[in-house]
């Protein structure tokens, strides 16, 4: 093995945890703690905004809690909106394995919800169990070739994916306002350009006893999906490798490319999944109403949890409450529905910016210097 | 036919009016980009900029009353914006690339929110001047009725070509984005001047976000980008960090972006998002043609993290 290989391995091997236990207890505390931090950074720097629009922080903070978790139907309505972030995060969580900066989940939950819908529309009396199948592959389909493109980019043309990725999202929005105002939609729908409808057996239901639809089930098992993937697999390892030291993995023979593209196609899956859940769950028709943002989001939501697929569970439903708030503090504090994006936006610099603390807190993981 | 007496002859016509108009926007925040890139740092967050610089500029000029003071706010929140991910670029381990991303999705969350009483008022205008005075065509005379703000971007480029190549600044700002070594090797300090060019190119940003809302028919709303900021970035790449392929690529893209508004005028409602998304469409295919797996890109600084 050449010195540069080597060198890659070393790099791979040394996230691995062979330190001491003081050490790997301090590194763990570390990744819990810095990102805690910067939450409470920013919802104090959220309190300073809303303050200067003449808005107590302190009701802001209240009806945050109570319209996230204050009650059961808070809950649910946190429950249903980390559903979609489960996988529009792994659309960032997945490639960023690689290195690679994906922020196209928008585009690739429009495209998959778009090509689940035509699915559903043309099989109008098939029994669920066809139809539910072939609308999920037709978004998982759709959805992965889309930021798959992106990849195919990046490796044979060497186009930057992060630029690509999301002037492919504008693509996907433009295609979508096309069809549904032009060969897909609806003469019925008259105010609101509307695709046709799926039919009423076709949509998926909610998990028993509560109003939170099967999506975030879905959501869960994607995520502990990638997570095995990743770590678990010589597929994720040497996903990992080639994220580490490109050169190093090209050096031992992994087919570097065939990993970005599976990457990328995994990665734009699990967004179309989350575009025909969007469908069969919610809308159940195809409009201007699939740009829902879930797609941006999800890339908060992979960042803070520092693309580990596991970490992005508890992350989303923390997201999906920031969210689910938002009717609450429009409703009592007057605040316009796009505060709770601006939270969103304060803790995605403010987490950028903590990535500078990690191994500088001596005390913590007992690292000198 | 309401395309008048010269019939088809208004596409070509309108293409090349909203060429100069639509390109506006694009000529300044790649004029910005082409300064941070040229320090070796890139900002994805122009986007961001162009937003909170169209709401800034429009909610100034209503309630100042000059559109002038209103290009002025939006130049000093694009500053804002640009020295923010300045700075928190300079921490140690901190991506450009993401710290970008973070404040695109601020800035058009931001922009949004404060923007809501924006939507019903109208502002005070930018001034065009009408080139086409001795001409009674109406279609000419409105395709020769050209911003003011576009006259200052087109001399802002020959000027930043000279900066670049012949000014003491220019020297630093290009050796510091070739190699950061040399710099501080030869006493200069690195993050200063990279945290510099980003609040110029922030500035930048901004002055072409406020062209957004305050050239006519301007007005706010929170769809007034929608991507024109990260093709600006693309554009930069387009045009190998050179100002003055920037200007030329600006037009070439507002040509782009003046196809669907042109088709629609002669009454071609066919394909109308589409046409729209040109664009986005003629920026992949160019980035797909002029970027290469192999080697880095001719004229790319050599610390930029987003062509290494």
């Amino acid at each position: 093995m050449s010195e540069e290989a080597a060198a890659g391995f070393t790099a791979e091997l040394r996230r691995r945890p062979t330190r001491p236990l003081r050490g790997r207890i301090g590194a763990a505390l570390e990744t819990v703690l810095i990102p805690v931090a910067a939450l409470i950074v920013s919802l104090l720097l959220f309190g300073v905004f809303v303050a200067c629009a003449g808005v107590s922080p302190i009701a802001v903070y209240r009806y945050m809690i109570e319209g996230s978790v204050g009650s059961w139907f808070s809950v649910q309505n946190t429950l249903t909106r980390a559903a979609p972030l489960l996988l529009t995060a792994l659309c960032t969580a997945l490639p960023a394995q690689q290195g690679l900066l994906i922020i196209g989940g928008e585009g690739a939950f429009v495209i998959g919800a778009l090509f689940a819908t035509m699915t559903g529309v043309a099989l109008p009396n098939a029994p669920s169990w066809i139809v539910e199948p072939a609308m999920a592959a037709a978004g998982i389909g759709a959805g992965g070739l889309w930021i798959g493109f992106a990849g195919a980019l990046r490796h044979w043309r060497g186009v930057n994916e992060t630029i690509s990725s999301l002037l492919l999202s504008y693509i996907a929005i433009a295609v979508l306002n096309q069809l549904v105002e032009g060969v897909f939609r609806d003469p019925a729908s008259l105010n609101k350009p509307s695709s046709p409808a799926i039919a009423d057996a076709a949509m998926i239901g909610n998990i028993p006893g509560s109003e939170v639809h099967w999506g975030l089930v879905v959501g869960v098992v994607a995520c502990i999906l990638a997570y095995i993937l990743i770590r678990h697999t010589t597929l994720g390892f040497a996903a990992r490798i080639a994220g580490g030291n490109i050169r190093a993995a090209r050096m031992v023979g992994l087919p570097v490319g065939k990993l970005v593209l599976l990457f990328c196609f995994l990665g734009g899956a699990a967004a179309g999944l989350a575009g025909m859940i969007e469908v069969a769950a919610v809308q159940q028709r195809a409009s201007a109403d699939l740009i829902t943002g879930y797609g941006y989001t999800g890339i908060l939501v992979s960042f803070l949890a520092r693309h580990n697929a596991l970490a992005i569970i508890p992350v989303a439903v923390l997201i999906g409450g920031i969210g689910a708030s938002g009717g609450l503090l429009q409703r009592h504090l007057a605040l316009p529905d796009a505060a709770t994006v601006v939270l969103q936006g304060i803790i995605f610099v403010v987490i950028l910016a903590s990535d500078a603390l990690y191994g500088r807190l001596p005390w913590l993981t007992g690292a000198r210097g | 036919m309401a395309t008048g007496s010269i019939g088809l002859w208004a596409v070509p016509l309108e293409i090349l009016g909203g060429a100069v108009r639509v390109s506006t926007p694009f000529l300044f925040v790649s004029l910005g980009e082409c300064i941070t890139e040229k320090s070796g740092r890139i900002n994805l967050g122009l986007e961001g900029t162009l937003m909170m610089g169209a709401m800034t500029a429009y909610a100034a000029s209503y309630l100042s009353g000059s559109p002038w003071l209103g290009v002025l706010a939006a130049g000093i929140v694009g500053i804002a914006l640009g020295l923010t991910h300045g700075v928190i670029c300079s921490l140690p381990r901190v991506n450009d690339i993401a710290v970008g991303i973070a404040l695109m999705l601020f800035g058009v969350g931001l922009a949004d929110d404060l923007g809501k009483p924006l939507i019903q008022p109208a502002a005070p205008q930018l001034p065009a001047i009408d080139f086409g005075w001795w001409s009674n065509v109406p279609q000419l005379r409105h395709a020769l009725t050209v911003n003011a703000l576009f006259l200052i971007g087109a001399a802002l480029a020959p000027f930043l070509v000279w900066g670049f190549r012949a000014t003491r600044w220019g020297l630093i700002l290009r050796l510091v984005g070739e190699s950061g070594e040399a710099a501080r090797a030869l006493g200069y300090r690195v993050a200063p001047v990279r945290i510099m060019a980003t609040g110029i190119g922030g500035f930048l940003g901004g002055i072409g976000g406020s062209f957004l809302s305050l050239s006519y028919p301007g007005s706010w709303n929170e769809r007034i980008s929608s991507g024109q900021g990260i093709t600006a970035v693309a554009l930069v790449i387009f045009a190998r960090w050179n100002p003055k392929l920037c200007f030329f690529a600006a037009l070439l893209f507002g040509a782009a972006g003046a196809l669907g508004p042109s088709l629609q005028a002669v009454g071609v409602h066919g394909g109308y998002y589409l046409f729209n998304a040109a664009p986005y469409f003629l920026t992949l295919l160019i980035m797909t043609i002029t970027c290469s797996p192999k080697h880095n890109l001719i004229g790319a600084p050599a610390e930029l993290s987003i062509t290494k």
